[in-house]
């Protein structure tokens, strides 16, 4: 058996370990939605930044770094300042306020069943598409990472799918808090040793590892080509480049205290003040870690070179690349390993978060107008739609394969979370007037006006070459006709408008009746959701 | 569970008793000092991150300039968003403990109220 497959195989094993211990401590909703609420600040800090450092930054960042230089960098700095929205505006009051899901803030002094089926449609679109995303890399890379054992890009894709299922069917949230926090202990204990790696290869001389990025070699078009990789532009250029990257940031920024997965995470707490707390934590892990991925990236560029990575694999193997030229196959294994992990709890956050919001705002709330018949029923309706969704997630990530074009999707979860979620959720914290039609409204015109853009933009519209095949090519060939990548910089603020009009176009005193009650219970916790007792 | 404050919830008629913290000088101030914090701090950072995808992209030449050996302009502003979000983060937790005191007053008042009457 090869080095990373018995590697795999131990942490398949130890997180096993913990959903057994997990589903023995959980039985009732807050213990399975919440793990109970008694999660620490610390624990859920580490879970938040394991919910969040997805393989996009460890696989992709390395990867767009080494071969596109500083503006890979960007997509660092903006996954990690996004989190001063989620500590100054999100967090505290959305603890105080809610019970499991995002769309309890919304149904607060809402009509909740309209708000509640639009914030569930808009919570399972973004997961969904966050973890068909997921599950496509991970699929390709296990296959690659463990090539030569015989296990195949479907084999790959359902023994995930399968796993995630488990945690989350299983273990619910206490598993899957744990599952994230050793993911993230991993995932950062790797990156040190790896950015230590590089900074030895040069002598523990930044001088020297900075001559060396500013002249990275490699071939273009049969030319050889000399570029400093500290310059910004490589990615972003004229006319659109600009444009695109500020469209990114204003996603990041707002979409990340819109992602239903990290919301979900303040509900883990016993109160705002941890909650708080839990936010720094992940700001110090998330931001020590994007910091390193400019020793990935630029190590990668600079120690084993695009062209070798560029034939071994593509851009998103450059970390675990990196590993092996530097410390041979044993840490190839160990970095390609903790890349495994870090997919498979970021799918269990995904899954864990996509069934609460079914279970809890669509069946419990809109279908059975907020009363659970039986004890029980809401956790076991949860259960079957992690199946589901699980299931779902498999049969769509094999449908598209391996070479399908899926960035768009990560680009997409974020654009709808920033377009659709967190206009809603700020207004109905902060706006008196706001009604259940401005956040239907807003809500709606959110999610079409950024899966309408991103559907034109050149994510998913250009003329291949007809050398590229299958799902590799995009879906439509034709010029783009929306000129960004990112649709943020127009989809966020027509979520705005689209909240604004509903609200001002329609007339709804009985919403203004429990502003203050959310008002006052947002801001100080009197009467939010204790913790349970032991 | 929280028994107090969901009853307070659940009848109908103590609507008034949130209407009536919510009124009160204690609510009021902790509202103000919330604001004259989170308002500056959240303009400050917004303005201070959308400065470098806004220079990067229109003035890559200047942020090119070289300024500790081959170490440029672009990389050091990027880098140093990661001190400008850590430092706000700890001045927010600073300032929160603040906002702690003043909510866990109202929090007391507002059940002392409630086991009074």
């Amino acid at each position: 058996m090869s080095t990373p497959l018995i590697m795999f195989l131990v942490f398949i094993a130890i997180t096993l370990g913990i959903t057994y211990w997990a589903s023995k401590r959980s039985s009732g909703s807050s213990a399975y939605f919440a793990a109970g609420r008694r999660i620490t600040g610390w624990q859920n800090g580490i879970a938040v930044a394991g919910d969040y450092m997805s393989a996009a930054s460890f696989l992709g960042i390395a990867g767009i770094i080494a071969f596109q230089g500083y503006d890979g960098f960007l997509f660092s700095v903006g996954w990690l300042v996004a989190y001063l929205t989620v500590l100054l505006v999100i967090a505290e009051p959305l603890r105080n306020a809610g019970k499991y899901t995002m769309a309890d803030v919304l149904a607060y002094r809402l009509r909740p069943r309209p708000v509640r089926a639009m914030a569930a449609l808009s919570t399972l679109t973004v997961s969904t598409f966050y973890m068909i995303a997921q599950m496509v890399g991970a699929g390709a890379l296990v296959a690659l990472l463990l090539k030569g054992s015989g296990i195949s890009y479907t084999t790959a894709v359902i023994g995930v799918g399968i796993l995630m299922i488990v945690y989350v069917v299983f273990g619910g949230m206490l598993a899957t808090t744990w599952v994230q926090i050793i993911k993230a202990i991993l995932l950062i204990a790797g990156t040190v040793l790896l950015s230590l790696l590089v900074v030895a290869h040069f002598h523990f001389s930044l001088a020297a590892f900075f001559d060396a990025i500013g002249h990275v070699t490699y071939h273009d078009k049969g030319q050889v080509v000399v570029k400093d990789f500290l310059q910004p532009g490589l990615r972003y250029k004229p006319p659109y480049g600009p444009l695109d990257l500020i469209s990114l940031g204003l996603a990041l920024i707002l979409g990340t205290a819109g992602l239903p997965h990290i919301l979900v995470r303040f509900y883990t707490v016993p109160d705002a003040k941890t909650a708080r707390y839990s936010v720094v934590w992940a700001m110090v892990l998330i931001g020590s870690f994007y910091i390193m991925t400019t020793f990935l990236g630029f190590g990668a560029a600079t120690i084993v070179g695009r062209d070798f990575i560029a034939t071994h694999g593509g851009t998103n193997m450059s970390a675990p690349l990196l590993a092996q030229s530097l410390a041979g196959d044993v840490f190839f294994a160990f970095i390609s390993s903790i890349a495994f992990a870090t997919i498979l709890a970021v799918v269990a956050g995904l899954t864990i978060s996509a069934s609460t919001s079914f279970a809890h705002d669509f069946w419990t709330n809109v279908i059975h107008r907020g009363v659970e018949r039986k004890p029980g029923e809401e956790v076991l309706v949860a259960r079957i739609s992690a199946f589901v969704v699980g299931a779902v997630a498999i049969f769509i990530a094999i449908l598209l394969g391996p070479t399908a074009n899926v960035a768009f999707l990560v680009a997409l979860a974020f654009a709808v979370a920033a377009s659709a979620n967190l206009p809603v959720i700020v207004l109905s914290i902060f706006w008196r007037r706001f009604n259940t039609a401005g956040a239907v409204a807003g809500l709606a015109t959110g999610l079409i006006a950024s899966i309408g853009l991103i559907l034109v933009s050149p994510s998913l519209m250009a003329v291949d070459p007809p050398t590229v095949v299958g799902t590799a090519r995009h879906l439509i060939q034709a010029p783009a006709w929306f000129p960004l990548e990112n649709p943020g910089i127009l989809s966020i603020p027509l979520g705005f408008l689209g909240a604004f009009l509903g609200t001002v176009l329609s007339h709804e005193p009985s919403s203004q009746v429990r502003f203050n009650e959310l008002l006052v219970r947002s801001n100080t916790g009197l009467g939010a959701e204790k913790a349970a007792a032991h | 569970m929280d028994a107090l404050p969901q009853e307070l919830r659940r009848d109908e008629s103590s609507q008034t008793e949130w209407d009536r913290v919510a009124a009160s000088r204690e609510f009021k101030d902790l509202m103000a000092t919330k604001r004259i914090f989170i308002v500056p701090a959240f303009v400050f950072f917004i303005v201070y991150y959308f400065a470098l995808p806004i220079l990067v992209g229109y003035a890559p030449a200047f942020m090119s300039t070289k300024v500790i050996g081959n170490v440029n302009l672009a990389y050091l502003f990027a880098l140093s968003q990661f001190f400008m979000a850590w430092t706000v983060a700890w001045l927010y937790v600073k300032a929160a403990g603040n906002f702690d005191r003043l909510a866990k007053d109202i929090i007391d008042k507002a059940e002392n109220q409630r086991k009074g009457a």
